[in-house]
């Protein structure tokens, strides 16, 4: 609460408190005319009987006058105090948000991987929507209840303590049936939530599978596994919104009893003529009984209102929490000071850093003594005794020792869990090693400024992931500022441009939905030619080609050899048809090299590799 | 719209007519009790004994309960009937749409349709809680003070028809100036969210390209076009609320000012000192009750948009339906192709499958290889009726397949699926999708025969080992075979794997097509691939090239003829299989 508190100054150190005093203001001028009234039918009482308008005419218009006054200050406070909110709440909103999406940029690969990503997705949706409705309602309207409860707590203590403990006394037996009731509300309020998630889940799960389900014929057993959970959901929302709907009445009756009794007492303080105890001194009349009627019933209609947005604030408390949860995760760090920079090279092989690009590369190492030296980028990495585990205790890389000289094409063999996406996870410090060490052209990765590292990193993922947009700005991805002849040539180069003259648009068609309408080859084929535009000095392919028929493989294979000549490559593959002209294979197991050698090398050891390549072991 | 929806109230129409009885009743007991107090407060005035305060006090307590009863009541069947509708929304919906073809499917996407039945369904349900407890409470309020104040107050009550037009035509303006913007925000906020779904599914790619601040960029634009609407939308209605205090202050002032006027002018006659504060009382419940109907017509509006969303779910008809008099039986497992063109969309331009002429005995295997997008697998969800042809006619056993009852065709032909799809539950609960009344022995033939056994057996929990979600805890080549032995469980007369034996070993891949030679002869088989290993020992083998067949023959004769499978089969051998055969 504090800190959500906090926050919202930060965001708006003048406006809110402004906000907060207009709503003050307008909180105290609108319990105010109970007093006011008290004034004016004080005078009718004394001049009724009389009938003579013109005596107590200036007295009442006097005190009109004066509550006009306030009217309006009144209303341009709570005018003011609406426009404020309205761009608090939204402004505050969505500086929350993006500072949610900054934040959540910076983390490391392994919140991700560690996170369920539809529970990452609620923070911007119901967590968020949870705090609209507390920032802009729930916040002003517990400082106005607040305000008029005290201020009307005030004048019923200056009029009659009696009746005013009896109003107290009310009041705690609201607070109590609040905590009964509304506890047990948002306990269930809580369970609707999961519920929810559980639906969401399985409908997911189902929808996916959809046509496993009709090739099955199996809706029938589907319809029956949803009416379960679905019957859950029910259970839980009706219990949760029962008790909510019912809180209401009972503190409106509360409130009408309370009502009542303070009529009875105030009755029968008039009859018996007791003496009043009240800061006032006032004598006790029908002239304070009827006011003060009207603020019990202003009384109670505030603490309904404060219980009415319980609620709303348990749950915007909970979803602030979540929202902080996620601004407060560790990002990811970053010590390197080594950067990349294009770099031309003059006859005495002396190297200049320049801002176009070259197509060559250079390591800016700043020295002690804030000089800078140019290493080449040549694409030598260097794994020198690296252990690696992503929780403790279960090491799932041991001492991997390899070299990929620059320009070489190294490739991994390995069943699934043998490491081997994990090798290039550690090269692109998405992860970062327990022991050992990884050189890139003889500097410690660790030195080397992240963003920059992975700049000179190509990769094509396994599961491809493409954005909503045109296929031209999906290929631009790789390189921002890529003209379109430059993404039309990665394309051909990749092998894409065929299917893509072919698609409605060409390469204007929209994609939306991971790219929903291509075919999983076609999708690969586009990621390929988003690595191919950013031309990187070192590519890491993985799985990159699994989907792809063997002969638009060997198409995409000839045009990225042609663009990586001389520079070093990584790949991971399936199909051992596309490693066979390596450098060097090493064939993975549990997390250790158990082979290594040319395709050549590794038939002659008759090894795992020989077994794997004639078919008589089953990979993945 | 309102009709379609009306439908799934169903067994709660009782609490849905019951709530708005009830909160008739407590609508009553909440106007009479402040004219009640009025008469207290003037017998107290005159002077009454405390008996008399007493019995009014009984009285009131007495209403107060019922009050209570009524609103308590009301709350609870009101729940009942919101949180039913909704749970019947979903019911239908979910229903609907697993009778759905793919068309349909791909029409609305799954993740719109996931939303529909979630978030949309909230909206309705929360809506419809409105409609039947407040909408109901507020204009009955509101005609019930207007009488009470004009009893009460006689003409001066007249100073609400001058306040009312005030506060409503304030209403209807800020709601229809907020509405179309409401509207429009709250798709730019789904595109919104949905952006970040898409970034935090991309990450890897976001950070491989160190595209972090392009992304924030992108998002930092798009959340604050957002809050500018927001913002708009907002700051109108923020405009209700002074507008209302506005109206109460008039009264108010009105009251006190020409109240005591008449009160005093009259001498008590007109109006009495009671009848003024009670005045006062049903001005703040007119007033009020005019504000909670305008937010309920702001939430209705709002609610509106997703009651749209479902009813388009609802009133969706499926584009594969039953024929009249369907036919019961396959007689065997021949299938025809005659001319067929297929295009997934009316509006795609280019067919997937264009004239395709093919005809299968009963028994063959087939081998279908093609290159990515050449559309084998158009080709084969044609069989089952997965899609419809859009020309031609596919025919199952001598029977277009239009005629069959599609479970009884689906039943006969089992498809191993290229994305396949295991769901989260044991070996067994999995297996049984193709039998559910399958022996425990059934289901170990059919693993032998899918080369599964052996490797279930080795699982620390056999059969009884649980699959996790989308079976992340079986190996690829495990899966697929585990989806195979599915597929058999159905004793098909047609089997057609689709790419299913991709991550297997070629050892094992034709340890499988040689059992299904063995132990399933009768069986009609077609088995897409990418090896030629898997393809080239079948009776005849079809080369798709973009949509169409571009030859059909035995591994010799396309070896001689084929230009396409000429270089895949070299390609290939050149990869492997050379020390194999």
């Amino acid at each position: 609460m504090g800190r959500l508190i906090r926050t919202l100054f930060e965001f708006y150190p003048v406006m809110l408190p402004v906000a907060i005093v207009c709503i003050v203001l307008n909180a105290i001028v609108s319990s105010l005319p109970s007093a006011f009234m008290q004034n004016v039918i004080a005078v009718v009482e004394q001049s009724w009987q009389s009938g003579d308008w013109s005596a107590a005419s200036g007295r009442i218009l006097s005190l009109v006058g004066l509550l006009c006054v306030f009217y309006v200050i009144s209303l341009a406070a709570g005018f003011a105090f609406g426009q404020l909110m309205a761009i608090i709440t939204q402004g505050s909103l969505s500086k929350l948000r993006q500072k949610m999406f900054n934040g959540m940029q910076n983390l490391p690969i392994k919140y991700f991987d560690t996170h369920d990503h539809g529970n990452v997705m609620s923070y911007y949706t119901n967590d968020i929507d949870t705090l609209r409705q507390m920032i802009s309602q729930s916040f002003p309207n517990l400082i106005i209840s607040t305000v008029t409860v005290l201020t009307v707590l005030g004048i019923m203590l200056y009029y009659s303590l009696w009746l005013a403990l009896t109003v107290i006394a009310g009041v705690v037996i609201m607070v109590f049936v609040v905590k009964r009731v509304g506890g047990r509300s948002s306990k269930y309020f809580l369970r609707q939530q999961q519920s929810l998630a559980q639906t969401e889940g399985f409908v997911e799960e189902m929808m996916n599978g959809q046509k496993v389900i009709k090739v099955f014929c199996h809706e029938e057993a589907t319809k029956n596994g949803f009416d379960k959970v679905n019957d859950q959901l029910f259970s839980d929302a009706r219990i949760a919104n029962r008790n909510a709907n019912m809180l209401m009445p009972i503190l409106l009756n509360i409130g009408n009893v309370l009502y009542v009794v303070v009529a009875l007492l105030g009755g029968f303080l008039l009859l018996v003529g007791a003496p009043n105890l009240s800061l006032s001194g006032l004598p006790f009349s029908i002239s304070i009984l009827v006011p003060f009627l009207n603020m019990t019933k202003q009384f109670s209609g505030s603490v309904s209102q404060v219980s009415n947005q319980l609620n709303s604030v348990i749950m915007g408390l909970a979803g602030a929490k979540r929202i902080f949860d996620l601004i407060d995760e560790y990002p990811e760090t970053d010590e390197g000071n080594v950067t990349l920079v294009n770099v031309k090279k003059d006859e005495n092989g002396q190297l200049t850093e320049c801002a176009e690009r070259t197509q060559s590369w250079a390591w800016k190492v700043p020295q002690a003594d804030g000089t800078n030296t140019y290493t080449l980028l040549t694409g030598d990495v260097r794994f020198n005794h690296v252990d690696f585990a992503y929780v403790p205790n279960k090491v799932v890389l041991h001492d991997i020792t390899l070299y990929a000289k620059p320009g070489q094409k190294i490739a991994f063999v390995g069943s699934t869990g043998a490491g081997k996406t994990t090798i290039t996870n550690l090269i692109n410090r998405f992860y970062d090693i327990a022991d050992g060490k990884i050189l890139y052209d003889g500097i410690s990765i660790n030195d080397i400024k992240k963003s920059d590292l992975r700049r000179s990193l190509g990769i094509v993922l396994q599961d491809t992931n493409l954005f909503t947009g045109t296929v031209m700005e999906n290929i631009r991805y790789g390189r921002l500022d890529a003209t379109d002849e430059d993404c039309i040539s990665a394309a051909k180069l990749a092998g894409a441009h065929d299917f893509i003259t072919r698609l409605p648009e060409g390469y204007n068609t929209p994609l939306t939905g991971n790219g929903a309408s291509l075919s999983q080859g076609q999708r690969q084929l586009l990621s390929i030619a988003r690595a191919a535009v950013a031309d990187p000095p070192v590519m890491i392919l993985d799985e990159a080609t699994s989907s792809i028929d063997t002969r638009t493989e060997a198409i995409v294979q000839r045009g990225m050899d042609a663009l990586m000549k001389g520079r070093t490559v990584f790949v991971i593959a399936h199909r051992l048809s596309t490693i066979q002209n390596s450098n060097a294979i090493m064939v993975l197991d549990h997390g250790r090299i158990i082979e290594r050698g040319t395709h050549e090398d590794l038939l002659a050891q008759k090894g795992t590799y020989y077994q794997l390549y004639t078919g008589a072991l089953e990979l993945d | 719209m309102v009709k379609v929806l009306m439908k799934s109230i169903r067994e709660y129409k009782k609490p849905s007519i019951l709530t708005p009885i009830l909160v008739t009743g407590e609508v009553i007991m909440e106007c009479i009790i402040p004219f009640v107090l009025a008469n207290l407060v003037n017998d107290i005035k005159a002077g009454c004994s405390l008996g008399e305060i007493a019995q009014y006090g009984a009285a009131l307590l007495l209403m107060a309960l019922l009050s209570l009863f009524f609103g308590a009541t009301a709350g609870s069947t009101c729940a009942t009937a919101s949180c039913g509708f909704a749970r019947n929304l979903r019911k239908d919906m979910f229903y609907k749409i697993q009778g759905y073809s793919f068309q349909n499917i791909d029409k609305f996407s799954v993740s719109s349709l996931v939303t529909r039945l979630t978030t949309d369904v909230t909206n309705v349900q929360l809506a419809y809680m409105m409609i039947i407890r407040g909408a109901i409470r507020s204009p009955l309020m509101l005609i019930f003070s207007f009488i009470m104040g004009f009893i009460m107050g006689g003409r001066m009550a007249l100073i609400y028809l001058v306040t009312i037009p005030i506060l409503g035509t304030g209403l209807i303006l800020v709601t229809r100036k907020t509405m179309p913007i409401f509207r429009r925000v709250f798709r730019k906020y789904d595109a919104l969210n949905s952006s970040v779904q898409e970034n935090i599914r991309s990450m890897r790619v976001v950070k491989a390209y160190v595209r972090e601040d392009y992304e924030k960029k992108k998002f930092g634009t798009a959340a604050q076009n957002v809050q500018a609407d927001f913002t708009r939308a907002e700051r109108i209605l923020a405009i209700n609320n002074p507008l209302m205090q506005f109206c109460v202050y008039i009264v108010m002032i009105f009251v006190m000012t020409f109240g005591s006027y008449t009160v005093i002018s009259s001498r008590g006659l007109d109006l009495d000192v009671g009848q003024m504060s009670s005045l006062l009382t049903y001005s703040f419940q007119i007033l009020m009750s005019l504000m909670m109907l305008s937010m309920i017509f702001v939430m209705i509006t709002m609610a509106a948009e997703s009651a749209e969303r479902i009813t388009e779910v609802l009133s969706e008809e499926s584009s594969l339906q039953n024929p009249a008099n369907p036919v019961m039986e396959v007689k065997d497992g021949s299938i025809d192709f005659n001319h067929v063109s297929f295009k997934y969309s009316q509006k795609a331009e280019r067919m997937a499958l264009s004239n395709i002429d093919l005809h299968i005995k009963s028994g063959e295997i087939i081998g279908i290889l093609g290159g990515t997008g050449s559309s084998k697998s158009s080709l084969i969800q044609l069989i089952p009726r997965l899609y419809d042809a859009t020309e031609g006619s596919v025919k199952v056993g001598g029977v277009d397949v239009r005629d069959y009852d599609m479970e009884v065709l689906r039943n006969q032909v089992a498809v191993v699926l290229q994305k396949n799809e295991l769901f989260s539950g044991t070996i067994k609960e999995n297996l049984r999708w193709g039998n559910p009344n399958a022996t425990d022995e059934e289901l170990v033939e059919a693993c032998r025969l899918a080369q599964a056994d052996e490797f279930i057996q080795q699982f620390p929990d056999g059969y009884d080992t649980y699959i996790e979600q989308g079976g992340t805890n079986v190996s690829g080549g495990q899966k697929q075979r585990l989806c195979i032995a599915r597929a058999l469980l159905k004793k098909p007369k047609i089997l057609i794997l689709d790419d299913s034996t991709s991550a297997v070993d070629t050892r094992t891949d034709a340890l499988i097509r040689q059992a299904f030679r063995k132990f399933i002869p009768e069986t009609t088989k077609l088995i897409i691939a990418q090896r030629v290993s898997s393809v080239q020992d079948a009776d005849r083998i079809i080369i798709m090239e973009n949509g169409s067949i571009n030859a059909i023959g035995t591994h010799e004769e396309l070896l001689k003829t084929n230009e396409i499978y000429r270089e895949v089969y070299t390609s290939q051998n050149k990869a492997g299989d050379q020390d194999v055969e």
